[in-house]
């Protein structure tokens, strides 16, 4: 019998090749067990991953390729002034890591993933490649009523390859594991809260993105066990800050670079990395006869704070030093893909935002490939004794 | 002693100087006046409902764009960067906020109005959206209406999205704006207006088409982009607007007729060496050295798509009075950069073949990932589709630190040299 520290470093363990495997070979193994299944890929951020489930399709995340892969074709793509992850996804649409994807979902979250999209078309990958033009409008009698046309395209692109009609039924069934699923998640942020050197935040990382390209009954399986495991006491707490990092919702922040903001002092209590996971707060409602429409209000009602939402009506800077205060960190690491200008032009209106608030920041910029750590891991180290020494 | 030509020339021209300046003069006097302002975005503008309800515009991009002509866009663009504003983001925001942060001093040297109102009409750039966000912050509390266009992701407008958009426009963003306005929409002055505008854009097609004829009168880039500036901009849907490009096309086909060249800022081109179709805006801190490298080589440019931001109207929309909301949506959502790659391929091989292109030049932007994301792929299938010889230069809008006058200068000499030994190909096997 394994011991708790064994059993959690083996499913960390199986949760790190997941969560990089670029060829996506369980997703693709899936595929092959039954006929009438298919894979849908999507990109950053969010897609209700319950309507794909639902019509017997697995969603697949594609987060880039990280540092995981050398860009070749993917240069001659992209100039040098755009930002790292659409070049490493047509790479590997180009290298055939995605063959036996079906079809493909681009959410609405900036112009280089909009373009992508048609890349995607002329290059003629996927059966189906959808732009998913979520609506920045959140009332539910126009911008809800166009988001469910949306789904009901998405869901007819799907019947059309195998045939399987959603019911209200397996839909809420869907609707019911994800619930689960991000539940599971919102535990694990919480213990982490309490007891953030039980589980390191590369660890968290790891746990979260394998469930992106893996069934959702499967990554459940092992949040729970995670949760069990970590809900013990085990190890040490560090003499450590705890700091909230925003602005890695697209492209990922390699994780040697997660790795180096823990190792130089800060606790990540909170972060934007995994952010799709996380996008609906709270459950949806799974007992209606109307489960798209309750997707859709999910949508319009309880989305999280992101750079890829008109925020007017909800501003970003106020949720995420309600955020801070909710953790109990003690600043904030703003930490943004270059050239990437969701991210980055919300910025100084964060940064003021915790001027007012009195919360302590810092930031800087990375690529998905980025190698070099030894200014950023400086940075977080002075912030940390910073913090240390005045708070 | 100027000859006709030039005179007929100016006339146009003066008559947009004057739509300018009397535009201007409104704004400084907007608050005395209690004119009401708002603040909107070139693709997909709603000028009519603006004008039909007796307020005035403002275009942030304009501003910006002017403040790169003038030398002004280096330090704006500093002084937003000082206050957190990241070096990789859209210049054109930056420009923006650093003119506000310098007072607002617009392109006469006159302060601008502070917004009543921000119309976010969201077409074709993700960064609009980002901008307005930045733009209600510094003006908290000024109401703000937003517009969200569905992107053509599948090559067509469909019912759904016009129903959308109809939607957003009649239940959201008229009733904010009337509000503002203090006054209920006039839809008879509206179709009114609209019905202007189809007669400008009718007037705008047949100045953009004479360029099909060899040799061009017309260089559609660099002077088109002040040829659209009534029909993009503050102007569209009324009387002096239609005046214009009904002298605009008087003068162009006037040229024609009498087989004279493009004009440009030293005069009139002599031979027509080159006939090109050029992708993504111009550069605005050095627009006329980037225009003089071409003009000196014979280089016109007969088709491009900046041209089509605030509307593609030659491949046939146009306003229509009779279904005004309807018509509005179509029209946000058929601007340039709210088509789909596929679309905008089509477009540029169109234009290639249409317009007898000797070449294709993608100037791209490194602020514009709306324009610039795809190029390069942009590029290689018209190569493949047309066959020309395909030319890409790189540049910013509004950031002097990115315009290398050498290095644009000799790529495109290079360029050059590539026609000219295609053409000399090309006629030989014509003669073999
Ligand atoms: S990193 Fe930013 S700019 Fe790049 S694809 Fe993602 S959201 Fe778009
Ligand atoms: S990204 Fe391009 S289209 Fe958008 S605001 Fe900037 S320059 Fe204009």
């Amino acid at each position: 019998m394994n011991s708790p520290e064994q059993q959690l470093e083996k499913l960390l363990d199986e949760c790190k090749t997941l969560a990089f495997d670029l060829n996506f070979t369980y997703a693709k193994d899936w595929k092959k067990q039954s006929k009438n299944r298919l894979l849908v890929g999507y990109l950053p951020i969010y897609v209700p991953r319950e309507i794909i489930h639902a019509a017997n399709a697995l969603p697949v995340g594609i987060m880039g390729v990280g540092d995981r892969k050398q860009i070749i074709k993917g240069d001659a793509y992209y100039q040098s002034y755009i930002c790292h992850l659409p070049r490493g996804i047509i790479e590997m649409a180009l290298d055939h890591n995605l063959e036996n994807f079906d079809g493909f979902l681009f959410p609405a979250i900036c112009d280089c993933v909009r373009n992508l999209s048609g890349m995607f078309k002329i290059v003629k990958k996927g059966k189906f490649t959808r732009y998913f033009d979520y609506p920045q409008n959140f009332d539910a009698l126009i911008g809800g009523v166009f988001y469910r046309e949306l789904l009901e395209t998405v869901i007819h692109d799907m019947y059309l390859l195998n045939g399987v009609k959603i019911t209200i039924e397996n839909l809420n069934h869907s609707i019911k594991l994800y619930n689960i699923n991000r539940r599971l998640i919102e535990k694990i942020y919480d213990i982490r809260q309490e007891f953030p050197w039980r589980l390191s935040a590369v660890d968290v990382y790891h746990i979260i993105r394998a469930g992106l390209v893996i069934t959702v009954e499967k990554h459940n399986e092992i949040l729970e066990e995670v949760v069990s495991l970590i809900e013990k006491d085990s190890g040490e707490p560090l003499d450590n800050i705890r700091v909230v990092v925003s602005g890695s919702f697209c492209e990922q922040p390699p994780v040697g670079l997660i790795k180096s903001i823990e190792m130089a002092g800060c606790y990540i209590v909170d972060d934007d990395f995994m952010l799709g996971s996380r996008w609906i707060q709270g459950d949806i409602n799974a007992a209606t006869n109307n489960p798209v429409n309750e997707i859709v209000k999910s949508f319009l009602e309880q989305s999280a704070p992101s750079s890829a939402i008109y925020d007017v009506a909800n501003p970003k800077g106020k949720r995420l030093v309600d955020l801070v205060k909710k953790r109990k960190a003690d600043g904030v690491i703003f930490c943004a893909a270059s050239f990437c200008d969701p991210a980055l032009l919300d910025r100084p209106d964060l940064q003021k935002s915790c001027d007012e608030a009195g919360v302590n920041h810092i930031n800087f910029q990375f690529h998905e490939n980025t190698g070099q750590f030894k200014v950023i891991k400086e940075q977080a180290g002075t912030f940390s004794d910073s913090i240390k020494l005045w708070v | 002693m100027s000859n006709p030509q030039e005179a007929i020339k100016e006339k146009s021209m003066i008559i947009q100087k004057e739509m300018l300046g009397n535009l201007f003069t409104e704004l400084s006097t907007a608050k005395e006046n209690g004119k009401k302002v708002v603040y909107t975005f070139v693709p997909g503008n709603l000028t009519e409902l603006i004008l039909a309800l007796d307020m005035l515009p403002v275009y942030p991009e304009i501003n910006a764009l002017q403040s790169g002509m003038r030398k002004k866009s280096g330090s704006y663009i500093k002084d937003a960067e000082k206050i957190g504003f990241s070096e990789d983001v859209c210049t054109y925001v930056k420009c923006d906020i650093g003119m506000m942060l310098n007072g607002n001093i617009g392109p006469t040297g006159e302060k601008l109005p502070d917004p009543d109102m921000l119309l976010l009409s969201y077409t074709g750039c993700f960064t609009f959206l980002k901008w307005f966000e930045n733009l209600e912050r510094l003006f908290p509390g000024v109401e703000i209406a937003m517009l969200h266009t569905p992107y053509q992701e599948d090559g067509r407008i469909t019912d759904d999205q016009v129903n959308y958009m109809v939607k957003q426009l009649k239940e959201e963003v008229i009733p904010k704006m009337e509000k503002v306005a203090g006054k209920k929409m006039d839809y008879n002055r509206l179709s009114k207006m609209l019905a202007n505008s189809a007669k400008s854009e009718d007037l705008w097609v047949k100045v953009l088409e004479s360029a099909k004829n060899v040799p061009s009168p017309i260089d559609s880039y660099f002077a088109g982009v002040y040829y659209m500036g009534p029909l993009n901009t503050a102007f569209r849907g009324t009387d002096m607007a239609l005046q214009y490009y009904q002298e605009l096309f008087n003068e162009v086909d006037d040229r024609l007729k009498k087989g004279l060249l493009p004009i440009n800022p030293e005069g009139e081109m002599k031979k027509e060496r080159y006939r090109l179709v050029v992708e993504g805006p111009p550069n605005w801190t050095n627009f006329r050295e980037f225009w003089k490298i071409f003009y000196d080589m014979g280089a016109v440019i007969v088709a491009s798509t900046y041209t089509k931001v605030g509307g593609v109207y030659d491949r046939g929309f146009r306003h229509e009075p009779e279904k005004p909301l309807e018509s509005l949506s179509k029209y946000c959502m058929g601007c340039y950069t709210n088509l789909n790659l596929e679309q905008r391929v089509d477009l540029i091989e169109h234009y290639i073949k249409e317009y007898k292109a000797d070449g294709f030049l993608i100037n791209s932007i490194k602020s514009c990932n709306s324009f610039s994301a795809g190029q390069l792929l942009m590029m290689r299938e018209i190569e493949q589709r047309c066959g020309v010889p395909v030319g890409f230069i790189e540049s910013d809008l509004v950031d002097p630190r990115y315009f290398s006058y050498a290095n644009i200068k000799n790529r495109l000499e290079s360029y050059f040299q590539m026609l000219e030994q295609r053409k000399i190909i090309m006629s030989q096997e014509a003669t073999v």
